[in-house]
């Protein structure tokens, strides 16, 4: 009887543990989280929009960054800190405005208006074998955390 | 002096028919009860029918009353048939995909003889999460959540939480950009799911080694979202159970619920 028990409820949780694996697919229709964004000589001064709507970010290439007080290039990951809504780029305002619920941020990507609580993420940003940019969204730096004067959050040109 | 006289009353066509099909093999074998005109027979309608015997065999003269009941569990469930019909009827114009689901929603409206029907359902669906929360504040304004009925009233809490999230699943499918934030915004709450969220209390305690084992793409949030946004997986997840694992569960809810009712005394009485 024990035996018989202990046989049905190990099948029982075996099938129930197999369903619950099954909502977790092993491969994802997504955009890869590591790419490359092409030559650092392609992008001027400013916000590029190029990769937003593919990836999710916006390229940044400045004469001398807030955190790591260098010329070169940060990357934005375009996903406001409040809700999780993608802001726009308002070119004319140089800010970052989020259609949600109204928070904006600086082109450095520290909040100063609305009710974001924290500045938006930058990603990992280095120089691949064949020059080009790599852009790694798998690892992001928040300012917060002091985490932007790390040395990949920032590509020095 | 007038003479008086009884008359046998002459049987009409329709009472000789009546008579005939009752006496038929066919309606015997589906009603095995005689015409509900004692009180045992009436009885006997609502014990040997599948539908009928979930509700009590008879009910206060209060339990009727509109000023009492207001009606709205009533109203809620006439709302669930309007919904489980319409929505039907549009799944044989929608497809839960990126490249038609919008299309086919503005299809709907546009290229579909009464489309108003996509209208009924939103409509509906609106009033059946107000009829819910009004029937609720009923039962609860009338004491009727007291034992003995305590736990038809956490059946009603659970029916409450899967109305809500009927709702929020049919929030998605029109595929728009209210639509597709609202979500967002929506499913970020289950990033902070205690232990099973990637960024909830306890998740970052779950590791091997360096090896986080709750992270962004295996999380409570993954699991609602089939990604890591709100994406066609997502899409095709939230309508799989809006139109078949919530109406679904509800239902089984439902009849549990409307036979509890009968079980727990009939509809409660005036206080």
């Amino acid at each position: 009887m024990g035996l018989a028990w202990g046989a049905f409820s190990a099948a029982s949780a075996a099938a129930l543990a197999a369903t619950g694996r099954f909502m977790f697919p092993n491969v994802l229709n997504e955009p890869p989280q590591q790419f490359k964004i092409g030559l650092p000589g392609e992008y001027g001064m400013g916000v590029d929009e190029r990769f937003k709507d593919k990836f999710g970010i916006w390229i940044i290439r400045t004469p001398d960054d807030m955190a790591q007080h260098a010329a070169g290039f940060y990357i934005l990951v375009s996903t406001c800190t409040h809700l999780g809504c993608t802001p726009n780029y308002l070119s004319a305002e140089s800010k970052f405005k989020c259609p949600c619920h109204g928070s904006g941020f600086r082109l450095t990507g520290i909040n100063f208006e609305g009710p974001a609580p924290r500045p938006l993420e930058r990603a990992r940003v280095v120089l691949a074998d064949d020059g080009q940019i790599l852009v790694d969204k798998g690892k992001h730096y928040q300012f917060e955390l002091g985490q932007w004067i790390d040395p990949e959050a920032f590509l020095k040109v | 002096m007038a003479e008086t006289k009884t008359i046998a009353p002459q049987e009409g066509m329709s009472v000789r028919f009546w008579n005939w099909l009752t006496e038929t093999q066919v309606w015997k074998s589906v009603f095995r009860h005689d015409r509900p005109n004692t009180d045992r027979n009436r009885v006997l309608v609502m014990l040997s029918n599948v539908f009928l015997h979930l509700h009590p065999v008879r009910i206060r003269k209060s339990g009727v009353k509109l000023r009492y009941t207001w009606c709205m569990g009533g109203l809620s469930f006439f709302l669930f048939l309007v919904l489980t019909f319409t929505g039907l009827l549009l799944m044989f114009y929608y497809r839960p995909t990126l490249e038609y689901a919008y299309t086919d929603i503005v299809g709907l409206r546009e290229h579909v003889p009464l489309g108003i029907m996509r209208e009924m359902h939103r409509w509906g669906a609106h009033a059946m999460v107000i009829t819910v929360w009004l029937h609720m504040f009923r039962v609860f304004m009338t004491g009727s959540y007291k034992p003995p009925r305590e736990f038809n009233w956490s059946v009603g809490v659970i029916m409450l939480v899967l109305t809500l999230l009927l709702s929020f699943t049919g929030y998605l499918l029109p595929w728009d950009q209210l639509a597709i934030w609202a979500i967002t915004v929506g499913t970020n709450m289950a990033r902070a799911t205690p232990f099973l969220g990637h960024e909830g209390p306890g998740a970052a305690l779950l590791k091997l080694g360096d090896i986080p084992l709750v992270h962004a793409a295996d999380d409570a949030r993954f699991a609602l979202l089939g990604g890591t946004f709100v994406g066609e997986g997502a899409l095709l997840r939230f309508y799989v159970l809006h139109c078949v694992g919530f109406p679904l569960a509800i239902a089984v809810l439902m009849a549990v619920h409307f036979w509890r009712v009968r079980k727990d005394g009939g509809i409660s009485g005036p206080m």
